[in-house]
């Protein structure tokens, strides 16, 4: 049961972690839009010079 | 298809390569899909105003808002297009906001040609003005966004901490339990000092202000269990209350965060209505020589510049009258309900609605003082007003809050006399148990998500209030034209009765209506558009309009007056002409008429909204009275009341007429929502307890009501009489379960019999009862709407 005592403070470090990825994702405006990136990856653009 | 204009839609995509879009749409566009008037003038729009266009070198940068986009595949389609023109740089649109941001080189294109592009494909484009408060709303967004995921995820975790705990029931070694608390709590700090921070500061101007509300119980309450569990790890005993705490605080934040996006939705389609007209203004460069009136973006207006402005139009800057006398309805800017006479030499206010006759206007300030503050103004009263029955909420929540207080207070002392040694666990666990969350959340909740489920069905919701309206309606009253039929005339007949053959009638009549909205005045000129060439064009002098009369003005010297029989008459001084008998009882008929007689007559025929049957049946059945009142003549008004099946008939009304026929049935008792579009129905509009408007109505109509049909969509109505009667309905049921169970929570754990696992669970279950029980109104709306967006594709090879 000793491991505990490394997992436990690990995953408090982790959990702020991801805090910060999250924080980063924010300001980078990958929240802005929620719904149309979604859709977009599904439409195949035939003609890539176009776009 | 149905039309020319469908089909060279249909040819456009196949020509420029985009077959796919027919094979990606889910949704089919709204059929509605003409093109306003105010975009007719492009050019306009290359004039750019100064706080929408950002230049970068010999790159050019606008912000547009996209009319008509259902689903993706309009996304796609519109990129694709918008990419194809030579010159476009980049072109993004944000499927969420339906807003777009484009770049192009001034050099190889125009803005007007993107527009004129995207309306080509059956979309519309307005260029708006990107100012700092989206910054700012963006802002705060992310800010909740960030506040919300901390403390969900610092929640989730502390659940994972502290479950085995409770599990485990005393068999964990005293140090691996200590090591677990001292992990929750290095989660649980974040949660309280970041994420709740919100509560903290509004509890402290609630307390400064001296009135209690919401926040002071929330913010004691996070404050207690945290501060008793923190005490509890440093001495390592006792049970601690973080994971209470932080699924308190996500709850909380998650209902703000649903509020605040279905506020800033309803806020956005707001901004796009009342940008949508006003933002062009008519100047007369040449003014008096000359009437002719060339469309400029309003901030494009200089001092000095003389603007007509039609009725129903917005005033777009300050200025002085020069030509005409007519109504001004000043409300938006002051509050003054009664229409202000405005006479040449007087002054008008950027912002207001012109209720009576075309002005000529000479502008004397421009700019931030006008339209932004309208809008401003249209913003702030849907941020800051407080629905009635939330605040009604509010108001018992702090009865509430006040005696919670005192019981806590009261159950520290005694349990300090009892048992000193539990005496904080007992208070605290009082505190958590009350759920003043589910009181507070009952309200809001529900009505945000009638809100937001009407909008997916394009009735948006400006005032809560009218949520509680319609539930409680009794009487519902409809405006004729425009409301229950589709308000686009059509010149059925022209009977020519003097001098004056019918193109020559056909010129005089367009000239009379060219400054009016009015659906005849549209019919009229778009038929001498068509007809009548440039050399029969007529110049007009002193137009004066009477509402619901007609229009009187003097061409090359002649008095001449078109509109309703009884209004020509007077100035014909003849009897009514014989031909006015053999006139189908569904026509409107206008007379054209001279001071020696009558011109000519004008049978127009409207047809009734395919939706409106459907909507007559539907809230009839639902218990509703229905009136039809309409300015229109008898039979006409009749014709349409008896092929609908409404009882309640008056014709001929004045709008004055209108707004008294409310009043009395208000004086009887009765909860009346008003149903109308027009310039007329403003008075009725504003007497009624709920104002429904047509979204493509007259300005005045929709920029004041509470509740606005998107894209003119009345099947939305029933359904929105059915929603907020369920909402209403869930509302009660919300608040007494609140209060059922803080009627039996909060003794038991006064008595100390409330173990902070149960008292936890009882809070966040009570909670999640009320926001579940708040989203069964998205969920059967979407049930309902699906048939509507399930009908057939059709797929051009």
């Amino acid at each position: 049961m000793d491991i505990v005592y490394l997992l436990i403070p690990l995953s408090v470090v982790l959990v702020f972690f991801i805090g910060m990825a999250f924080w980063w994702s924010l300001r980078g405006g990958q929240f802005d839009d929620l719904e149309g990136p979604a859709h977009r990856i599904l439409m195949d653009d035939d003609k890539p010079d176009a776009g | 298809m149905c039309c020319a204009g469908c089909a060279a839609v249909a040819q456009a995509i196949v020509d420029n390569g985009l077959v796919s879009y027919y094979r990606q749409r889910s949704a089919l566009p709204a059929r509605d899909a003409t093109v306003p008037q105010s975009l007719r003038d492009l050019a306009a729009y290359d004039v750019l105003p100064p706080g929408n266009a950002a230049a970068d070198g010999d790159i050019r940068e606008a912000a547009l808002i996209l009319e008509g986009i259902n689903c993706a595949a309009c996304v796609w389609l519109i990129e694709g297009r918008v990419m194809q023109i030579p010159g476009v740089v980049a072109f993004e649109i944000n499927f969420t906001s339906h807003r777009a941001r484009v770049r192009w080189q001034p050099a190889r294109t125009r803005l007007s040609e993107i527009i004129a592009t995207i309306a080509a494909i059956g979309y519309r484009a307005y260029p708006y003005d990107r100012d700092r408060a989206e910054q700012a709303r963006r802002g705060e967004r992310n800010r909740a966004l960030l506040r919300l995921f901390v403390a969900g995820f610092g929640m989730m975790q502390v659940m994972m901490y502290l479950v085995p705990v409770y599990l485990a029931a005393g068999d964990m070694t005293a140090d691996v339990e200590q090591l677990m608390r001292l992990a929750s709590l290095a989660l649980t700090a974040p949660v309280v000092f970041y994420s709740a921070f919100p509560f903290f500061a509004g509890a402290w101007r609630d307390l400064r202000n001296g009135r209690p509300g919401m926040d002071v119980p929330v913010a004691l309450g996070i404050g207690a269990a945290f501060a008793a569990s923190v005490l509890a790890t440093l001495r390592g005993t006792d049970a601690v209350y973080f994971d209470s705490v932080t699924m308190f605080v996500f709850l909380l934040l998650a209902a703000r965060y649903f509020e605040m996006t279905a506020r800033a939705k309803s806020l956005a389609t707001q901004e796009q209505l009342a940008l949508r007209v006003p933002q062009v203004a008519e100047r007369l460069s040449d003014w008096p020589a000359s009437h002719a009136a060339e469309k400029v973006p309003a901030l494009a207006l200089h001092e000095g510049d003389h603007v007509r402005i039609a009725t129903g139009a917005t005033v777009p800057a300050d200025g002085i009258v020069v030509d005409g006398t007519g109504e001004l309805d000043e409300a938006l800017l002051t509050g003054e309900a009664k229409p202000q006479m405005r006479r040449p030499g007087e002054t008008l206010t950027g912002g207001s609605f012109n209720l009576g006759n075309p002005l000529v206007m000479r502008v004397t300030g421009v700019g931030e003082s006008t339209r932004l503050a309208a809008i401003l103004r249209l913003a702030d009263r849907a941020a800051a007003a407080r629905p009635r029955l939330a605040l009604a909420a509010d108001r018992v929540a702090r009865y509430f809050v006040s005696a919670l207080l005192v019981v806590a207070a009261a159950v520290a002392v005694i349990w300090m006399r009892i048992d000193p040694a539990h005496a904080l666990a007992v208070t605290v666990a009082v505190l958590v148990v009350s759920c003043p969350c589910a009181l507070s959340l009952a309200t809001p909740a529900v009505l945000g998500a009638a809100g937001g489920s009407l909008h997916a069905r394009g009735v948006l919701v400006t005032r809560s209030d009218a949520i509680e309206g319609l539930a409680r309606a009794t009487d519902v009253v409809f405006d004729k034209t425009g409301t229950l039929t589709t308000g686009r005339m059509h010149l059925r007949d022209v009977a020519v009765l003097g001098g004056e053959d019918r193109s020559a009638c056909l010129a005089i009549a367009a000239a009379l209506e060219a400054g009016s909205i009015h659906p005849v005045a549209r019919a009229l000129t778009a038929v001498a558009e068509n007809e009548i060439d440039a050399a029969q064009r007529r110049q007009v002098g002193s137009i004066t309009h009477v509402a619901g009369g007609g229009v009187e003005a003097v061409i090359e010297g002649r008095r001449l007056r078109i509109g309703t029989p009884a209004y020509v008459g007077q100035l014909c001084g003849q009897a009514l002409p014989a031909t006015i008998a053999g006139v189908a009882e569904d026509c409107t008929v206008v007379m054209l008429g001279d001071e020696q007689g009558w011109l000519a007559q004008f049978t127009l025929a409207d047809r009734v909204r395919p939706a409106a049957r459907e909507l007559v049946a539907a809230l009839r059945k639902g218990g509703l009275r229905l009136h039809l009142v309409s300015g229109d003549r008898f039979a006409s008004v009749q014709h349409v009341a008896r092929e609908l099946d409404i009882d309640c008939v008056r014709a001929v009304a004045t709008p004055a007429d209108k707004c008294a026929y409310v009043q009395r049935l208000q004086q009887n008792g009765a909860l009346v929502v008003m149903v109308g579009d027009g310039v007329n129905d403003a008075a009725g509009l504003g007497a009624a307890q709920v104002s429904v408007a047509m979204g493509g109505g007259a300005d005045v109509a929709s920029g004041n009501s509470d509740v606005v049909l998107l894209d003119g969509r009345l099947d939305g109505l029933a359904t929105a009489f059915d929603t907020a009667r369920r909402a209403l309905r869930i509302v009660r049921q919300n608040l007494a379960w609140a209060f059922a169970y803080n009627a039996l929570a909060i003794p038991l754990a006064a008595c100390g019999l409330v173990t902070p696992l149960l008292a936890g669970v009882g809070m966040a279950t009570s909670s999640a009862l009320v926001i579940a029980n708040a989203l069964r109104l998205l969920r059967i709306e979407r049930k309902l709407s699906t048939p509507v967006y399930a009908r057939t594709v059709t797929v051009v090879e």
